[in-house]
């Protein structure tokens, strides 16, 4: 006989007789903090061994809760199946109230708990193809729901949420104008240093005024301005309506009888390309003011002359271009903030996919339209 | 020789700004017992309760559980209390992003030094004694109101703690549930003699599950009756007390 005792809450002894039957003779207590090297002491033992049979005598243990069984099921796997192999002597009345709520003489039969197995190539492909189809399906009829619901909303402007729509313009443009403001102004001022590099060379500092002005109305703008848009709401668009939807918030507004498309999106839309355009024009101007601020700091340009020259440059057109994005960008950009909070099914993490998605594919279309607008330019001027 | 008090609440005062919403309440709860914390809204259930589990520190008094004076202890013995409880949150509070099998794992892999294999078999134990066996690779979102509630409390249990918290057991749940969830309350409290703390307004529940209740009152802000429940329904003086257990409205006061 010999006799282990690592643990001080609970010791067990160890007999062994000729035929390969082992005795495991615990006491004191078995617990949730010391099952887990009981466990491994016992495999490791086991294992050396490899017992015909095994009793286990609990006739010391003070306590045993299931943690303790576990200690006992661990064991009893690695015995052969079968009562004559695997038994338990002296189990105390408590201790066996607590293996009868367990079902112990089924609990190491059971297979073991099987994990999903991913699914081969085959069939991801597969999902991945069908679930971008009905993404698009349910763009494509997001669309047409927005489209209807402005429809509406122009015709009978008294259904339009006024409140919302003056919170949103109010969270979308007047808390986004100093970020806006200076970015923008630190863009001019880039652009301004960068050029003059350039343009010093040749004399033509001048000219700094028209690069700035030129490129900061017609392209970086509203391009700027749409990118913080997206990132300051268009993510927040998403959390919103992602929210109420788990909440099945947007349930409720639609068995009230209210089309959620008309109450949550229109408002934001229609906030949106009220004011962005207006941000887009504060960004060209503190742009310009960056730029201003090179040129006579460091280009020994006149205030007069740099404004002068901005003026030449600048058409009608490239101011309406720029607001003319600028609307369009606005448009893309909470239709998908919305559109990614539709989107969401489940719980919390799905609404951090749908902000993330929200902003991503908001940038994403500012580009693409963005580069679709050059084109059409190229060869229309 | 008695059984001993677990949790021992003196003079309790909890304040959100300066409202009141608990005025010196002072209780015990024995080891081994399931007790209720009723009262009807804006009682304060839900606050007291969070004082209990240290999740708010109380303006004044003490609170002390199984030892630790949870109102006045550094981050070390709170963090020692918290494996001692479980909580069961009313709306089970499960992590959605997780099957059910990795919520109950979570504190199992985080607290044991239990093999992976292991971790897994206890997984298994835990869930069938919720009478969950075969939904351990489910979201929480495939599930139906009371088998999260049952997971929620799987994953309460999952380290034996010495007391479980309830808050609003059966909200929202059908009546059959209802009871299917009161009944394994009972069980597990007679087969692990694990002390239950129950915050609820159910009735049913409170008659079938609670050994001794404290009820709190809107009014003034204390404990206005405890003891057993049937005992209170049927002997108590106090009409909110009475109006509380026979389900009758309040009648409009003059003035």
């Amino acid at each position: 006989m010999q006799t282990t005792g690592r643990q001080e809450s609970c010791k067990y002894d160890i007999s062994e007789n000729g035929e390969g039957s082992i005795t495991l003779h615990f006491q004191g207590r078995i617990e949730a903090s010391n099952a887990g090297r009981l466990i491994k002491e016992l495999q490791e033992f086991l294992q050396s061994r490899l017992p015909r049979a095994l009793t286990i005598d609990l006739g010391k243990v003070t306590y045993l809760d299931d943690f303790g069984a576990l200690v006992l099921v661990e064991a009893k796997k690695m015995v052969p199946e079968g009562k004559k192999h695997f038994s338990l002597k002296n189990v105390s009345p408590a201790a066996g109230r607590v293996l009868a709520v367990l079902n112990f003489d089924i609990l190491g039969k059971r297979e073991i708990l099987q994990k999903k197995r991913p699914p081969n190539m085959l069939v991801r492909l597969g999902e991945g193809t069908i679930d971008l189809a009905s993404d698009l399906k349910y763009m494509i009829s997001f669309v047409g729901s927005v489209c209807l619901s402005l429809i509406h909303v122009c015709l009978h402007p008294g259904s339009l949420r006024k409140d919302d729509t003056f919170v949103c313009m109010q969270k979308t443009g007047v808390d986004a104008l100093p970020i806006v403001g200076l970015i923008s102004f630190l863009m001019g001022l880039i652009m301004a240093f960068m050029s003059s590099v350039q343009l010093q060379q040749f004399g033509a500092n001048i000219y700094v005024a028209s690069l700035v002005s030129l490129a900061m109305t017609r392209e970086l703008g509203p391009i700027m301005t749409a990118i913080i848009v997206a990132g300051r709401s268009g993510s927040a668009f998403a959390a919103e309506i992602g929210t109420m939807k788990i909440n099945e918030e947007v349930d409720a507004l639609f068995t009230m009888g209210f089309d959620p498309t008309r109450f949550l999106v229109i408002p934001k839309i229609i906030a949106s390309v009220i004011v962005v355009p207006l941000l887009t024009l504060f960004s060209d101007l503190f742009a310009i003011m960056g730029g201003l601020i090179v040129g006579v700091v460091t280009l020994d340009l006149t205030a007069n002359a740099y404004i002068t020259q901005t003026l030449k440059t600048l058409s009608l057109f490239d101011v309406f271009l720029g607001f003319f994005k600028s609307i369009v960008f606005a448009l893309l950009v909470s239709w998908v903030g919305c559109l990614r909070g539709f989107q969401v099914k489940g719980g919390a993490s799905s609404v951090g996919q749908a902000t993330t998605s929200a902003v991503v594919s908001g940038i994403f279309l500012i580009i693409l339209f963005n580069s679709a607008f050059s084109v059409i330019l190229r060869y229309w001027e | 020789m008695g059984p001993q008090p677990i949790i021992e609440v003196r003079d309790l005062v909890a304040k959100y700004g300066d409202d009141i919403i608990i005025d010196r309440v002072s209780f015990d709860v024995y080891e081994g017992e399931i007790f209720g914390i009723l009262g009807g809204s804006g009682s304060g259930k839900s606050t007291l309760l969070k004082h209990l589990i240290g999740l708010i520190r109380p303006h004044s008094g003490r609170i002390v559980v199984d030892g630790d004076d949870i109102s006045a202890c550094n981050e070390t013995t709170y963090r020692k209390m918290l494996k001692k409880i479980g909580v069961l949150y009313q709306g089970a509070a499960l992590l959605g992003s997780m099957t059910l099998a990795e919520n109950v794992a979570l504190p199992v892999k985080e607290y044991t030094d239990l093999p992976e294999d292991s971790v897994n078999t206890l997984v298994k134990i835990k869930l069938s004694l919720v009478d969950l066996s075969g939904y351990e690779n489910h979201l929480p979102s495939e599930l139906s109101g009371g088998m999260k509630k049952r997971a929620g409390l799987a994953r309460a249990m999952a380290l034996n703690p010495r007391i479980l918290f309830f808050d609003e057991p059966s909200a929202g749940l059908d009546p059959v549930t209802s009871v299917e969830l009161d009944n394994l309350i009972i069980h597990l409290n007679k087969s692990l003699g694990t002390t239950m703390v129950i915050v609820t307004h159910e009735l049913e529940s409170i008659f079938a599950v609670a050994q001794r209740v404290i009820m709190l009152d809107k009014r003034s802000r204390t404990i206005i009756a405890e003891g057993d429940p049937a005992y209170l329904r049927d002997h108590s003086q106090n009409p909110f007390v009475k109006r509380f257990f026979t389900r009758t409205a309040a009648i409009p006061e003059e003035g």
